[in-house]
């Protein structure tokens, strides 16, 4: 296994008006060739965030202000904008949550395809619309040529997912960021989907990190998992080994609410509290408020220390000593 | 879409006869023009000749069948002072207010919207902030003003450019124009500027109130994520998006120019529509405004018409509504 993605102690800072919004503080972590690693969190924890800084893409007040993006083996942060566009869509891409928004709808898909494979090089119209043609039939898009001559509006919200995966592949990048790409479709679809990815990574080489505040989701296609909470990553590991055993206590909570560690009809357990504002963390460890576990020792924030295949940044990692017996 | 042309034609006729039985019982009781035609000092017998010759005596429902039955088979009379069809009246002044209008909204079009595209694009630069404050002044300042100041600045002061009149022509299809010459150009450059301003100053704003709104969406963060240039992302994606209203806008401001440029064309003594129809409002020259305002209603009709049908031409949705 070769290692594709490199990222360290990085930071994604927002100078507003109202003051620093630490969005991404200090995230590291790596991806290696044809892996899917889940990202995981509360919305309004830095995973968008996370994400479009992996491409560049940090929409102006933010900005990268510290860390390491190595994309196999370059470096990003502080590259031109130049180097920058050349390797988005060629090494990384992106899908987003909603379909219905990321396509143009005033173009034809193999217009909008056309224009990536354009963005790289030249190419014919019929040599690139052969390659949009092959994709999509990757995606499940059968009798993709004449689909290539569809608008966005003529595909349902499944079906411009695919194509929106499709585009993301034209250039067979190394890596692929999905933010929430089947948080606005149907469960039934979603299920598809994510079996799709997953024979499609399989079969492309392609690593992907998967976005998602839904751990169940994340969890059935993901082979690690990297939690993160307030900007920061918490918890990070094996899926199989954090689902077992989680030593963070939000990680901890995030599993307990999910619906099927439910007994039926007993109401779905919930972390306490709310995610607090970047605007003003506390000090010590940012969970500390919502925190059972939570002591003196909490006033400082914890470092990253490895347990086990397991990566925690808590001063009291589980087993929980709180846990009431089933 | 066959479907829905038809149906906009007929929804056009309709339009159309509710516009002239408005304007002609309108123009009907603005006033007797048989006094301003007739010299105060002729005799009955010559005034009641030049009344029936008008055919004032007959009532007012009688006067509309004529002038209807008349208007469509092409006939609209003539004009009361020239004596000659309405119709070749108009269409000897249409080419001079056509030319000038063409070339103050087009080119009001298109460097109002490249302005505006870039304002919304760098909002926070200094040359946004200029293009921006331009833009204000183009709106509040009135027009006949700035025709004054213009001809004060570029005529009189500098003698740079002359103040009025078309200048040279050249005859092309049988028409004569004034923009095919050097002077004539010379002659054209300070009513299109006047004419330009404000349209000018709209195009800039809503190019750039849409550049910043589609700049923000997804479509664009997508098409960046897939590595294309931004000179791409700006041809391809943006311009198309922020089309529909620049669409919409420049058909009114064509319509609306080419039937009221009036002011412009007094200013500069520009022997266009706007002048005539002023001219025969003073005189009451009651075939050619009617004529006129008749020939209004059916360009805005055809405008609005057209606007629609490039409207589906560009946008696949509203198409696929109509063919639904
Ligand atoms: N343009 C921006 N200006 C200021 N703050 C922002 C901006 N974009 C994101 N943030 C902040 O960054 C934090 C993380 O956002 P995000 O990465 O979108 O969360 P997630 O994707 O995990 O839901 C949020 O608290 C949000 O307020
Ligand atoms: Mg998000």
């Amino acid at each position: 296994m070769t290692e594709v993605l490199r990222v360290e102690g990085l930071k994604t800072h927002f100078h507003t008006r109202a003051g620093v919004v630490k969005a991404v503080d200090g995230v590291s972590f790596s991806l290696e060739e044809g892996e899917i690693l889940g990202l995981v969190g509360e919305s309004g924890s830095g995973k968008t965030v996370t994400g479009f800084s992996l491409l560049g893409l940090v929409d102006p007040p933010g900005r990268i202000v510290e860390g390491s993006i190595r994309l196999k083996g370059q470096e990003l942060v502080g590259a031109d904008d130049r180097t920058l566009r050349a390797r988005r869509g060629r090494d990384i891409s992106m899908i987003f949550q909603d379909p219905i928004a990321t396509l143009n709808p005033m173009l034809t898909i193999g217009q909008q395809m056309r224009l990536v494979q354009e963005a790289h090089g030249r190419i014919t119209h019929r040599a690139a619309d052969a390659r949009s043609a092959e994709l999509l039939s990757r995606v499940g898009i059968s009798s993709s040529s004449a689909r290539l001559r569809a608008y966005p509006h003529e595909f349902s919200g499944g079906m411009r997912q695919r194509v929106a995966i499709a585009i993301a592949l034209l250039h067979s990048p190394a890596v692929i960021v999905a933010d929430e790409p089947t948080t606005a479709l149907d469960v039934s679809i979603q299920a598809q989907i994510l079996a799709e990815m997953k024979t499609l990574v399989a079969e492309t080489g392609t690593a992907m990190i998967w976005i998602s505040h839904d751990l169940a989701v994340v969890s059935s296609l993901a082979s690690r998992l990297l939690v993160m909470y307030a900007g920061r990553v918490v918890e990070r590991g094996p899926t199989a080994a954090v689902l077992r055993q989680p030593k963070h206590p939000y990680t901890e909570g995030l599993i307990a609410s999910l619906p099927s560690s439910a007994s039926p009809g007993a109401p779905l357990r919930q972390i306490p509290g709310t995610t607090p504002s970047l605007l003003a963390l506390p000090p010590g460890c940012p969970f500390a408020p919502r925190c059972a576990r939570a002591d003196a020792a909490c006033a400082i924030r914890p470092d990253l220390s490895e347990i086990g295949t397991q990566t925690v940044a808590c001063h009291h990692p589980g087993p929980s000593h709180t846990r009431v017996p089933a | 879409m066959l479907g829905f042309v038809i149906q906009r034609f007929l929804q056009a006729v309709v339009v159309m006869a509710a516009m002239s039985v408005i304007v002609f019982v309108g123009v009907y009781a603005i006033g007797n023009p048989v006094d301003i035609v007739i010299p105060p000092d002729a005799t009955q017998d010559i005034r009641e000749d030049a009344i029936r010759r008008l055919g004032l005596d007959r009532p007012l429902w009688e006067q509309y069948w004529i002038f209807a039955t008349n208007a469509l088979q092409g006939d609209f009379g003539r004009s009361f002072v020239y004596n000659i069809p309405v119709l070749e009246l108009i269409g000897s002044r249409l080419p001079a207010t056509l030319e000038l209008v063409l070339i103050s909204v087009v080119s009001a079009t298109v460097l109002g919207v490249t302005l505006g595209i870039y304002a919304g694009y760098r909002p926070d630069s200094r040359i946004s902030k200029t293009i921006m404050a331009l833009s204000v002044l183009g709106f509040s300042v009135p027009s006949f003003w700035v025709g004054l100041i213009l001809i004060l600045t570029f005529a009189v002061s500098l003698g740079w450019l002359p103040a009025g009149g078309r200048g040279e022509t050249v005859e092309l299809l049988g028409i004569r124009w004034s923009f095919l010459t050097l002077d004539g150009l010379a002659h054209i450059a300070l009513p299109a500027v006047n004419l330009a301003l404000f349209k000018l100053a709209m195009m800039i704003r809503l190019a750039r109130a849409g550049t910043r709104e589609i700049m923000l969406t997804d479509t664009i963060k997508f098409a960046r994520a897939a590595g294309l240039s931004e000179a791409t992302i700006l041809r391809r994606h943006l311009l198309k998006m922020i089309s529909i209203p620049i669409v919409t806008v420049f058909g009114l401001e064509l319509g609306s120019t080419l039937a009221f440029a009036v002011v412009t064309e007094t200013i500069f003594s520009w022997p266009g529509v706007g002048k005539l129809i002023i001219d025969s409002i003073s005189v009451l020259d009651r075939p050619v405004m009617v004529a006129y305002l008749i020939l209004t209603a059916a360009l805005f009709v055809t405008i609005n018409f057209t606007v629609d049908l490039v409207f589906a031409l560009i946008d696949p949705r509203i198409r696929a509504r109509r063919t639904a």
